[in-house]
């Protein structure tokens, strides 16, 4: 390791400024969690598109790939429950879901 | 050269990259040079001809974090206008240098000299030189450039001059050559704040009361710092242009019994009455503060402890107060002295009027009379250009 | 110079305290996408802040500023200058900020940028009210919506921002929705290549201040659009399409009763908001080209 690896340059700023990029676990909010039947549904995206926290994943037409939910940031707010075009995602309560 | 024309040919010499600037009375004129200079190519800068003062400061943060050197002027309502983005340019620490032609607040509206305006923005956390002619103008704004932008101050900082009296009065300017300015004021290099799509940072987020307070402190530190700065700024510029500046300037102190402590072109007159008075033995002289903030309490101290019966002239009322701005700081930094010195306020040249010789004696006459046991000091700052009939100046017919 | 504390799929912190279901969370998403890392934004103080940060912690990866609440154009507007002098040019300026900062305190600031055609992108997400201050009416407050300090409802009309916007003939004006996402990148996307201001207003539902339930942000949006109540529209050099277009809408008491702050309303004021609708939109009609 070279002494600029262990011992990084730092400088100080002055004034009020954000530099690091940071997130809030949200996930914690969340009272209903929404459900994907992945059978039903046809991975056309429109729940990942509206997300308010963008934390969908889908493979768009990818039968094969489950859609998966960050629910560490998730709020549980139904918007993907609401648009799906198929109905398929069903919000429960949060309380009993393991 | 006129103040308002020294004003503007600083700015051209420090190279500014960025105008915004809304005309006022009796500042316009600093405005409209710009703009010819800009149109003419004779400055390489973009003139963003805004629609107010506020925006006029708003133009000059945004563009001075993208590390160019942002400038405008302003006076009075205009910059009380101002006021609330004065403090983010100070508190992100953007060394945005602005002239300040000194004219009263409404209300009354009035066109004309008096400090209540920059002297309301005393705590926003710029720095402030007041010039007493089209010279000072000049070279307290190149100096004030170069303050500003030092990594170890990084303020912002205004240079005000009296509006008309220094502003519109004619007086020979030496101009320094563009080389030689250019030595002593390189580009603009942004070293703290600034906003870059490759090298991303967030400016002015809010903050927590857990570091509110060491911002402050960092603001302060820096106020500290520009001390030294200041020095060895004023010691550079002596020694490229041969003129050479201080925090303040003593005239005729060394054997002074009596001293008036003045500010901005109220000055000149100052020294001319010493020089009346000292020929009729009267051992008086000035002290005019040239650096307002950072406020140097020391070297005011150094040079008046010797000096039984002081002076201090406001040219702004201090409503509310015991007396004017500049006498509070003046008496604070004096407090402690043995013997502690008598320190008299005044308050004079509000709204335009003329702080004429005679009006300078008049104060020198009370200060010398409080020296010779003759009156007793009283509390507060003394009016001294007040009318008799103040209060009846406006008269009325009304029924019974 | 970011300290990447977390991952994230696009510039936008995935972890934002806003609220359920925030409309404005959704586009600052899509907007950020469309316009990409060479970026500059500017926030005044309001729900948008949420993004600038707190402390050293911030919430996009793009750089920025927040402002003050009525300065945001300014801002943006010696950003531009600034870049322009530096002979940067691949770089978007975004103004972003919320109704009461840009129909009401900003107006002025804006009017000027639009006047000197500073080359800046604007984007007015409008939730209709204060919200981040706790859902006082501005001046893009629609009329008879309650709020906390029109606590009977709102009697009078609100704001057109389009047109004063399209009034000072800018080279790019659109009205976006939330419900219609792809309509919404187009138009970030054309407006960044707008060669002077341009500006885009967006209309962001906001659950807390409007009464509904989160889950149907996009349903409310949609419905908005669908029952005239929000027409999307570009002006373009003047020109105006409608991009959106409405031919069978719904009436206008589906899109209201969806909302608490409507909740009070007479069937006569219905009815004279419906007539002004139609009004409205035959307008918008008779305009396009």
């Amino acid at each position: 390791m070279r002494p600029s690896e262990s011992f990084p340059k730092v400088k100080y700023l002055y004034g009020p400024v954000a530099t690091i990029f940071a997130s809030t676990k949200t996930g914690s909010w969340r009272i209903l969690r929404p459900v994907i039947q992945q059978e039903k549904c046809t991975r056309c995206g429109t729940c990942a598109k509206h997300c308010p926290l963008d934390v969908i994943e889908v493979d768009r037409g990818n039968k094969e790939k489950e859609v998966v939910i960050d629910f560490e940031y998730c709020k549980g707010c139904g918007i993907c429950a609401n648009v799906c075009p198929r109905k398929c995602i069903e919000m429960v309560p949060e309380r009993g879901v393991k | 050269m006129d103040g308002n024309a020294a004003a503007a040919e600083a700015m051209r010499l420090a190279r500014v990259q960025v105008i915004s600037a809304y005309p006022i009375t009796p500042q316009s004129p600093i405005a409209e040079k710009l703009a010819d200079f800009v149109a003419e190519g004779s400055l390489k800068a973009k003139y963003v001809r805004v629609e107010s003062e506020h925006t006029a400061m708003s133009v000059a943060i945004g563009a001075q974090l993208t590390g160019v050197r942002a400038c405008t002027a302003t006076s009075s309502v205009g910059l009380a206008l101002m006021h609330e983005v004065l403090g983010v340019a100070s508190g992100c620490r953007l060394p945005i240098v602005m002239a300040v032609v000194n004219r009263s607040l409404a209300s009354p509206w009035s066109l004309w000299c008096d400090h209540q305006d920059s002297m309301a923005e005393r705590d926003s956390g710029w720095l402030q030189f007041y010039a007493e002619d089209p010279q000072e103008v000049l070279d307290y704004l190149l100096i004030a450039y170069r303050v500003a932008e030092d990594p170890r101050v990084l303020l912002p900082a205004m240079v005000c001059m009296d509006g008309f009296f220094v502003s519109h009065t004619p007086a020979v300017v030496l101009v320094p050559e563009q080389e030689t300015v250019d030595s002593f004021l390189p580009p603009y290099n942004p070293a703290n704040l600034y906003l870059d799509p490759d090298d991303p940072m967030f400016v002015n987020d809010l903050t927590p009361p857990s570091d509110y307070t060491e911002m402050r402190y960092q603001h302060k530190v820096a106020f500290e710092e520009a001390f030294k700065v200041i020095t060895e700024v004023q010691e550079e510029f002596f020694r490229l242009f041969r003129r050479r500046y201080s925090f303040i300037e003593t005239y005729k102190c060394d054997d002074a019994d009596v001293v008036l402590v003045t500010l901005g072109s109220m000055s000149g007159t100052a020294k001319y009455v010493v020089n009346e008075l000292r020929a009729k033995g009267y051992k008086v002289g000035v002290l005019k503060i040239v650096v307002f903030r950072p406020f140097p309490a020391d070297q005011i101290r150094n040079a008046l402890k010797h000096v039984p019966v002081i002076g201090v002239m406001d040219r702004s009322a201090g409503l509310g107060a015991e007396g004017g701005p500049v006498w509070i700081e003046v008496s604070r930094a004096l407090s402690g002295l043995e013997p502690m010195p008598k320190v008299a306020g005044f308050v004079g040249g509000l709204g335009g009027r003329d702080l004429a010789p005679h009006v300078i004696e008049k104060a020198f006459r009370n200060l010398i009379d409080i020296k010779e046991g003759k009156i007793e000091m009283r509390q507060g700052s003394k009016w001294i250009d007040v009318r008799e009939d103040a209060m009846k100046i406006r008269e009325v017919k009304v029924n019974v | 110079m970011y300290e990447m504390m977390t991952q994230a799929k696009g510039l936008v912190s995935h972890g934002i305290s806003t609220c359920h279901g925030c409309g404005l969370e959704l586009a600052v998403r899509h907007i950020l996408s469309v316009l990409g890392p060479r970026t500059i934004i500017v926030i005044p103080p309001g729900c948008a802040a949420l993004f600038s940060g707190f402390g050293k912690e911030t919430a996009v990866k793009i750089a920025g500023i927040q402002g003050n609440l009525e300065n945001t154009a300014a801002i943006a507007a010696g950003i531009r200058a600034g870049l322009e002098m530096k002979g940067i040019e691949d770089v978007t300026v975004l103004a972003l900020a919320g109704d009461g900062a840009t129909v009401d305190i900003g107006l002025q600031a804006l009017s000027g940028v639009f006047e000197r055609g500073d080359r800046i992108l604007y984007v007015c997400y409008d939730n209709e009210a204060y919200m981040n201050t706790g859902i006082q009416a501005s001046g893009s407050t629609p009329l008879m919506a309650w709020t906390t300090t029109t606590p009977g409802k709102k009697p009078v009309w609100r704001k057109d921002m389009l047109k004063i916007a399209a009034a000072h003939r800018i080279p790019y004006v659109a009205s976006a929705s939330v419900g219609y996402i792809d309509d919404l990148r187009k138009k970030i996307a054309k407006a960044k290549e707008a060669k002077g201001p341009a500006y885009i207003h967006l209309q962001t539902p906001c659950p807390t201040g409007w009464g509904f339930d989160p889950s149907r942000t996009i349903e409310l949006a949609r419905l908005a659009v669908q029952t005239r109540s929000w027409p999307l529209v570009e002006i373009v050099d003047g020109r105006v399409e409608i991009t959106v277009k409405v031919d069978k809408p719904r009436p206008v008491s589906e899109y209201l009763s969806m909302q608490r702050r409507f909740a009070h309303l007479t069937q006569e004021e219905i009815d004279l908001i419906q007539q002004n609708v139609n009004k409205d939109y035959q307008e918008l009609e008779r305009m396009k080209t």
